[in-house]
């Protein structure tokens, strides 16, 4: 179902490419020896390579670059044996050396691919452009001081990958499928946390509109760090209104890098970085040209975790579950894993059914998380059983479910606890029906004179004598035989 | 003259030197001095040569993923013209 | 017993041996001839405290039986050079009251193998100039002087103030930079040994870049000999510097056999162009007929990218210079002349904080890689590189070693050549290849022209290959017999 907007000439479409920079998991920074973790004391995290001192030399974090091939790998993507570090120069309060050693001309990952699940079952295949390393930069604080800016350096020279999009993305939706399956890629790669809060995951957006039908390229606009997968799209949908309306007026969009203000929903020109840039990118000439073993790179593939298109496909193929569920179990690998183990033997479906219905609504209802659940898997499959073994029935497996939240007792012995074994003994059964047929003579000849639609009522009124206990398939044959006596 | 006193203001500017605009003129000249010198590598045919990435033909050594620097706020701040609360200090920047 | 001042390292490391002197008296000795010859400016911070403590240390050391290669031995160390304490210059004024909270390789280096610091020479601010004249700190003045004339030299440059110091007694060897010719003309300037090594021998680890990917350090001494103890105890593989090479240090001192019977030696035609000096081609012929008589064979050879490889220099160092003095901006270390914003305070602190010669370094760097101009200037600058290097492998494929004359000239006046560039860049028109091959190259002192200044002959080598460039160079020295003094050095 296409993205079209309205205009009051034509019909327009949006077209959408993505830069998602990825704070790389590492112990150590891309190039210096000092910690990567978050939120410590200002300047605490420094070494003198990071904060630029005279004579400090780069050298390469080997994991870094593990982590990036593994990344290329994920992305179903060409690793590039040769890859070569430039610096991208421009000054700025909190990049220290007055350059940013990142990648230009040869990255270390070349073309790739993501495929976004979207919610109608369906999948688009957006094109990876390329993956490069480079060193994130420092902290810069406007807010502690009337006159001064505050600087941290803490950042500065963590390792990150630059990863960008073809312009393949014809909605804000796909926009945000694409961020969300990246994500996910990323965290079962165990390359990025993907925290979005905390910034190890931003994502800048280019953003142009056509007319529907045509194929060109217009002027985009780069809107940056956006921290948010909902802003995201805010942004996305807000700037391509405003290209369309500048376009409609007879106007022309001019190429800038744009910010989005969350608190007003919409994007403004960057003024600071208005006046056009010229990095001036060369080779490094601390660095050499980073050449990859091959083997070194079948290693890493060989120890590729099953990733989520694959996991989906499985689920589907081995599970009989539908493109979507399989989609939305597969996401994260901790859910793939608690709804795996509950299928184990049993009806994956119904399995499906329960993790994705009352479980999932219990984990958003409670709170808790997946490594912590209101209700373990092997809860969850012996409550399954008991169904499957006609202990209980579905409806009292619904009753048990809640308890099981409530107490974190298991299902049989809930089920014992409040008697809510199912009845089963014919000898009660007939009892109860005897006793409903007794006591509604009129209805019963009612329903012999061909008013057979009252079924429906004798069933209800022996359920209702038994609490519901009763094997509904058992009353219907017992009352079938005794109402054609 | 190869260089002309805009184009030596916008690398002034791209460099964050400052220079007088009295002193353009004069720099103008120096600058072209220098880059009609160089010039004269036009005249060599590179078809085909690479350029030097480096002279030492090694490939790039990787350190091990460990945690062995840093740690020394004092240190890096010590040197500072500007610091307050572990933060180095600057000009307010508006964005 | 001559002066300690006039001791060579060699005969110094025998003299504390033998136990005729300690290393602080030694250290004494240098800082009291320091004291009288305070007018060459050879030194911009002196350390006199410093040095009488490792002194001692170095003396309680060797009682304790702990000798390093270059146990008590005074050096003057360049100050580009960052030393952990000690102010550090590069002889800018924008690194205004910096002192490195770390020591780099190369001096650690040193210190661990025993040296004494007796201060920081002057240089060339950051490195950039031949004549030290770009110092924020003054120029140096060359201990020797024209036949008659009381005209003040310049020392050459950049380590113009670390060959003046061992020109003049100053330090028994100095540390020194190299990255088109900043060690050997300044060492053929002033009468004594410079090599800059092979790139990727010294580690450049904490020391203040220049162009990275031409620096080296070296030494600079009196004696072949010297140059050959000084050089192993400063190199050596560093893994804190990416292009440091894995290589083990050779005893170089061993390589001195004195045997070079049977080499080749190779004799650049491009090194001969009309208008060189005739003082100069005829010590050349000198230097070629001193190997001829040590049983080496001289071999015509064909460098024919050389008239390029000053163009190619002077747009790769000044590209790599402009991204590497970027980290000079007043935010956390050195010169801040405020602005209102942060931009104005860059331009004003880089304004005033870079000398003539580095600001006009950084503008042309700027250009040469600035959009549009990348291809035309740095990337072909880059392809005659490997052009030029190409020559140095086609010919060492047929020789051993290289001969040329280190620098066009002898040392000229103060001021002579400070108003034009170009002129000033052709001084290191010999040294810059061999810069832009990162091969080994060492300026021998080979003779006095007319008017009684030294002259120096360069032997190039393969990559790596120090031992033979020093072997031939101590022949040469012998065959030379350079026994001149500066003015004012009694022997
Ligand atoms: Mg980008
Ligand atoms: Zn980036």
């Amino acid at each position: 179902m296409a993205y079209v907007i309205q205009g009051d000439k034509h019909d327009w479409e949006v077209v959408i490419g993505l830069e998602v920079h990825a704070q790389v998991i590492s112990n150590s920074k891309l190039f210096s020896g000092a910690a990567t973790e978050f939120g410590n004391d200002p300047n605490s995290q420094v070494s003198f390579v990071d904060a630029g001192f005279p004579g400090m030399l780069p050298v390469i974090n080997a994991v870094c670059v593990e982590q990036a091939v593994r990344t290329g790998l994920g992305l179903k993507a060409k690793i590039n044996l040769t890859s070569v570090f430039a610096r991208k120069n421009y000054f700025y309060a909190d990049l220290p050396q007055g350059y940013q050693i990142s990648q230009y001309e040869l990255p270390i990952v070349g073309e790739g691919e993501v495929i976004l699940d979207m919610p109608d079952g369906s999948t688009r295949t957006i094109g990876i452009e390329r993956l490069h390393l480079e060193q994130d930069a420092g902290k810069s604080m406007h807010d502690q001081h009337p006159s001064r800016s505050y600087i941290d350096l803490n950042r500065s020279g963590v390792a990150l990958m630059e990863i960008v999009s073809k312009p393949d993305m014809r909605s804000p939706e796909e926009a945000g499928a694409y961020v969300t399956k990246l994500r996910s890629i990323l965290r079962y790669l165990g390359t990025c946390d993907g925290n979005m809060q905390e910034g190890s995951m931003r994502c800048d957006a280019n953003v142009s509109v056509r007319p529907v039908g045509s194929t060109e390229l217009r002027t985009r606009c780069e809107i940056k760090n956006v921290n948010s997968i909902r802003f995201l799209q805010q942004a996305i949908e807000y700037e391509a209104r405003r290209h369309i309306d500048v376009y409609e007026d007879g106007g022309t969009i001019s190429q800038e890098t744009r910010l989005f203000d969350s608190a007003k929903g919409e994007t403004r020109s960057m003024r600071s970085k208005e006046q056009a840039h010229d990095y001036r990118y060369f080779p490094d000439p601390d660095l050499l040209p980073l050449q990859l073993d091959p083997g070194m790179i079948e290693g890493i593939r060989a120890t590729l975790p099953e990733l989520p298109d694959e996991k989906k496909a499985r689920f589907v193929r081995d599970y009989g579950l539908s493109p979507y569920d399989a989609g939305v179990l597969v996401a994260e690998k901790a859910p793939a894993d608690f709804y795996e183990t509950v299928a184990k033997g049993r009806d994956a479906k119904l399995a499906a059914n329960w993790v994705m219905g009352d479980f999932f609504a219990a984990l958003n209802r409670t709170g808790k998380t997946i490594e912590n659940p209101p209700v373990t898997a092997d809860n969850l499959g012996g409550l399954i059983d008991l169904i499957a073994d006609n202990t209980i029935s579905g409806r009292i497996a619904k009753e048990v479910f809640e308890l099981m939240v409530e107490t974190g007792k298991a299902p049989a012995i809930i089920v014992e606890e409040k008697g809510l074994r199912q009845v089963t003994d014919t000898g009660a059964i007939d009892a109860a029906i005897a006793a409903v047929l007794a006591a509604n003579p009129d209805k019963v000849a009612e329903y012999r004179s061909g008013k057979d639609k009252l079924f429906g009522f004798f069933v209800g009124q022996v359920m209702k004598a038994t609490q519901g206990k009763a094997n509904p398939a058992m009353v219907n044959d017992i009352l079938k035989t005794k109402l054609a006596e | 003259m190869s260089l002309d006193k805009n184009t030596v203001r916008n690398i002034a500017h791209l460099a964050r030197i400052e220079v007088p605009d009295d002193e353009l003129e004069h720099l103008a000249c120096e600058l072209s001095k220098i880059i009609d010198f160089v010039e004269q590598l036009s005249e060599v045919n590179t078809d085909g040569v690479p350029p030097m990435t480096s002279v030492a033909d090694l490939s790039l050594p990787q350190r091990e993923d460990a945690v062995k620097d840093g740690g020394y706020q004092d240190k890096v701040l010590a040197n500072a013209p500007e610091a307050d609360e572990g933060f180095f200090l600057v000009p307010k920047v508006v964005e | 017993m001559s002066k300690l001042t006039n001791l060579t390292i060699a005969q110094a490391r025998d003299g504390l041996a033998k136990g005729d002197f300690s290393a602080t008296e030694l250290a004494q000795a240098h800082l009291g001839a320091i004291d009288k010859a305070r007018g060459l400016n050879a030194y911009i911070t002196e350390t006199p405290e410093l040095a009488l403590a490792q002194a001692a240390a170095s003396d309680k050391r060797r009682q304790a039986g702990n000798v390093g290669a270059l146990e008590g031995i005074p050096l003057a160390i360049k100050d580009l050079f960052c030393t952990e304490g000690v102010r550090t210059t590069a002889a800018s004024h924008i690194l205004d009251g910096f002192t490195p909270p770390y020591e780099s390789t190369v001096t650690a280096n040193l210190k661990r193998a025993g040296a004494v610091f007796l201060g920081k020479a002057n240089l060339d601010e950051f490195a950039m100039g031949s004549s030290n004249e770009t110092s924020y700190y003054g120029g140096v003045e060359n201990p020797w002087k024209r036949k008659g004339s009381d005209a003040k030299l310049v020392p050459g440059g950049s380590s113009g103030g670390s060959a003046a110091a061992v020109a003049a007694r100053l330090a028994l060897g100095a540390t020194g930079t190299d990255t088109g010719g900043s060690i050997r003309q300044p060492a053929a300037f002033c009468g004594i040994v410079g090599i800059k090594p092979t790139y990727g021998r010294c580690s450049r680890w904490g020391i203040v870049a220049f162009a990275s990917s031409l620096d080296q350090a070296g030494p600079m001494t009196r004696t072949v000999r010297d140059s050959a103890i000084m050089l192993g105890a400063m190199c050596g593989h560093d893994p804190k510097d990416s292009t440091s090479a894995p290589m083990p240090v050779p005893d170089f001192e061993k390589a001195l056999t004195g045997d070079i019977r049977g080499l080749k030696v190779g004799i650049p035609r491009e090194y001969r162009p009309e208008g060189l000096s005739p003082e100069i081609a005829k010590l050349w012929d000198q230097g070629i007929d001193w190997l001829k008589a040590a049983g080496a064979t001289p071999v015509d050879i064909s460098l024919p990218h050389t008239k390029y490889a000053l163009a190619t220099y002077y747009i790769v160092a000044p590209a790599e210079a402009s991204s590497n003095l970027a980290r000079y901006d007043g935010v956390r270390f050195g010169l801040r002349v405020p602005g209102k914003t942060l931009d104005e305070q860059y331009a004003k602190t880089r304004g005033e904080g870079f000398g003539k010669e580095v600001r006009r370094r950084i503008l042309i760097g700027t250009y040469v890689l600035s959009a549009g101009y990348y291809d035309a200037y740095y990337a072909k600058a880059q392809k005659l590189r490997t052009l030029i290097a190409r020559d140095f492998a086609e010919a060492f494929k047929a020789v051993d070693v290289i001969l040329t004359p280190t620098a066009p000239s002898a040392a000229f006046a103060a001021g002579e050549k400070t108003d034009d560039p170009i002129a000033m860049y052709l001084n290191d028109v010999f040294t810059v290849p061999t810069s832009l091959a990162g091969l080994p190259g060492i300026s021998v002192p080979a003779g006095l022209n007319a008017e009684g200044l030294p002259l120096g002959l360069q032997l190039i080598g393969r990559p790596f290959d120090e031992e033979t460039v020093l072997k031939v160079a101590e022949v040469m020295e012998q065959a030379a017999g350079f026994t001149a003094l500066p003015a004012g050095v009694e022997g």
